[in-house]
């Protein structure tokens, strides 16, 4: 019963996996994201204090919520490789890092930009930001840490502690906005009850997280497939795998 | 002869210790950055009195966090480079309480020092006498803190060649929490306000990574000399 | 076409369409450096492989 479980440890077979669910993931992402940005866009009524400026929250919250997603898998794949020596776990977390990273800047950067017209400034010190910028060099520190060992598996097997020792960070810049008077607004579709959006405006925004997520999933896997490929080069299933 | 945790803490604390002070240069070294560093700030920002006292808490701050930085790669590279630390490693005793007792001693010639020099910077930066206390005590739990961080750093970096800035790159983002609230208590204490609150949350990061951190310290050590 | 109100978003244009033109290049970026990471491993395995075979023989 638990032999897809299993097999999901066998880098032959996550190649060959992560090969065929890659154009699913793709194709999905590009509907689920195709239609959160024309709801979201074109048909969501405008905010009553914000105007049309609450629309960044369409690319911002997808963003921010894949840099805290993509962390804490990276974290999570290689504490399981650690723990219980499982290498493709590496794999995964060498993956994910510079995909989080990317996600982690332009969280950054269109919060930067929404901030703008809303706050009056491009930047505040405050908790949210302050702990997503630490997210960002977090993950600097971690990509930085892999390559610096002339044996490779060393390498992953720090990267993997520090990504472990890092994830502190990620409940801290969720709950950053509940602990402290912070600028940045409160939580808005995590909340146990009725969310605080109205659904025109909360569906295209579901979808985009789905659409972000799902595309995570593809990139995720091309990435896969050429780590998997870098870690097992003397193989034999190799030879055969890079044919096709 | 089988020697117990605390036998082998204190030893290794001991032994620590003598290495450092008969490396007196090493010992001033740190010292003297941090004190060349606070005066760079007043050179380079203004002289005016009533500014360095708003700015003292983060100079102060940035200075020992980079201070105590400088002193961190040696922390286990002159055991890794004579096989020390690999003997320690077999030893038989729990990491844990070596890393503890190591790091400890390194606190206490870098940190502590920094601490007992903060009053003479604190003078030049116009920092009020009621804020030293403040000043002191967020300096000690923050430089506390900061070596048993700087243990994770500097055991996955051991004997690699460009090890110093790896550190750096490591630990100072998980240090910004130390830096936010050490500056925070030691700012309220300038200003008036009552830095307690700071003061305790500061405490429970240092206790926090005080009982984690020598966890993770002695896995880098295993994964890096395995 | 919602013309000149879509467009123009309220007057916030110069936020809004900057942050979907970034996370869009970001989006991008990402699919391209993949395929790249990919291709490059690709080929480094081909390469190591025929420089295991070519020792062999």
């Amino acid at each position: 019963m638990w032999t897809w479980f299993y097999r999901l440890a066998s880098p032959p077979y996550v190649y060959w996996v992560a090969a065929a669910a890659t154009p699913w993931f793709l194709s999905l992402s590009v509907v689920a994201i195709g239609y959160g940005l024309i709801a979201g866009l074109v048909f969501a009524p405008p905010d009553y204090q914000q105007g049309d400026a609450f629309r960044i929250i369409y690319v911002h919250a997808p963003s921010a919520w894949l840099s805290m997603f993509a962390y804490t898998t990276m974290a999570l794949a290689g504490g399981i490789a650690l723990i219980w020596r499982i290498k493709i776990g590496h794999a995964v977390a060498a993956a994910s890092a510079p995909i989080g990273a990317s996600f982690t800047v332009a969280a950054l950067v269109t919060g930067s930009l929404w901030g703008r017209p809303m706050w009056g400034t491009y930047w505040a010190w405050d908790p949210r930001l302050t702990s997503e910028l630490i997210l960002l060099f977090l993950y600097v520190g971690v990509m930085a840490l892999r390559p610096a060992f002339e044996e490779p598996g060393r390498g992953d097997r720090a990267a993997a502690l520090l990504s472990i020792v890092g994830v502190v960070n990620i409940p801290i810049i969720h709950y950053s906005v509940v602990w402290w008077n912070s600028l940045h607004q409160g939580a808005t579709v995590a909340r146990l009850g009725v969310p605080k959006m109205p659904g025109s405006m909360l569906w295209p925004l579901l979808s985009m997280l789905l659409g972000f997520m799902l595309f995570y999933g593809a990139v995720l896997c091309i990435r896969l497939r050429g780590e998997v490929l870098n870690r097992e080069r003397q193989s034999a299933w190799v030879r055969e795998a890079i044919k096709a | 002869m089988s020697v117990g945790a605390w036998s082998a803490f204190v030893l290794v604390l001991r032994r620590e210790l003598c290495l450092s002070f008969r490396r007196p240069d090493q010992l001033i070294q740190p010292l003297m950055f941090f004190l060349i560093v606070t005066t760079l700030f007043p050179l380079g920002l203004s002289v005016q009195l009533s500014l360095l006292r708003e700015m003292a808490p983060g100079v102060l701050w940035v200075a020992a966090l980079l201070a105590s930085l400088l002193s961190l790669d040696a922390l286990f590279k002159s055991d890794a480079e004579d096989g020390t630390l690999e003997q320690l490693v077999l030893s038989g005793q729990g990491l844990y309480v070596i890393v503890l007792a190591k790091t400890l001693a390194h606190w206490l010639v870098s940190g502590a020092a920094l601490v007992l020099v903060s009053p003479v910077v604190g003078t030049a930066l116009a920092v009020p006498l009621s804020a030293f206390p403040t000043m002191m005590s967020s300096l000690g739990l923050g430089t506390l803190a900061l070596s048993w961080l700087g243990a994770i750093g500097a055991g996955l970096t051991v004997g690699l060649k460009r090890g110093n800035v790896l550190i750096s790159l490591i630990v100072l983002p998980l240090a910004m929490p130390l830096l936010i609230f050490g500056a925070g208590a030691t700012d309220r204490a300038i200003s008036g306000t009552s830095p307690v609150g700071a003061l305790y949350l500061l405490a429970a990061l240092c206790v926090l990574t005080c009982t984690l951190a020598p966890f993770a310290a002695a896995a880098a050590l295993r994964i890096t000399l395995e | 076409m919602m013309s000149s109100g879509f467009w123009s978003m309220g007057g916030y244009a110069r936020f809004v369409w900057p942050c979907v033109g970034f996370t869009g290049a970001v989006l991008a970026w990402n699919l391209w450096a993949a395929r790249r990471h990919f291709a490059a491993a690709r080929t480094r395995s081909a390469r190591a492989l025929a420089m295991a075979a070519s020792d062999g023989a």
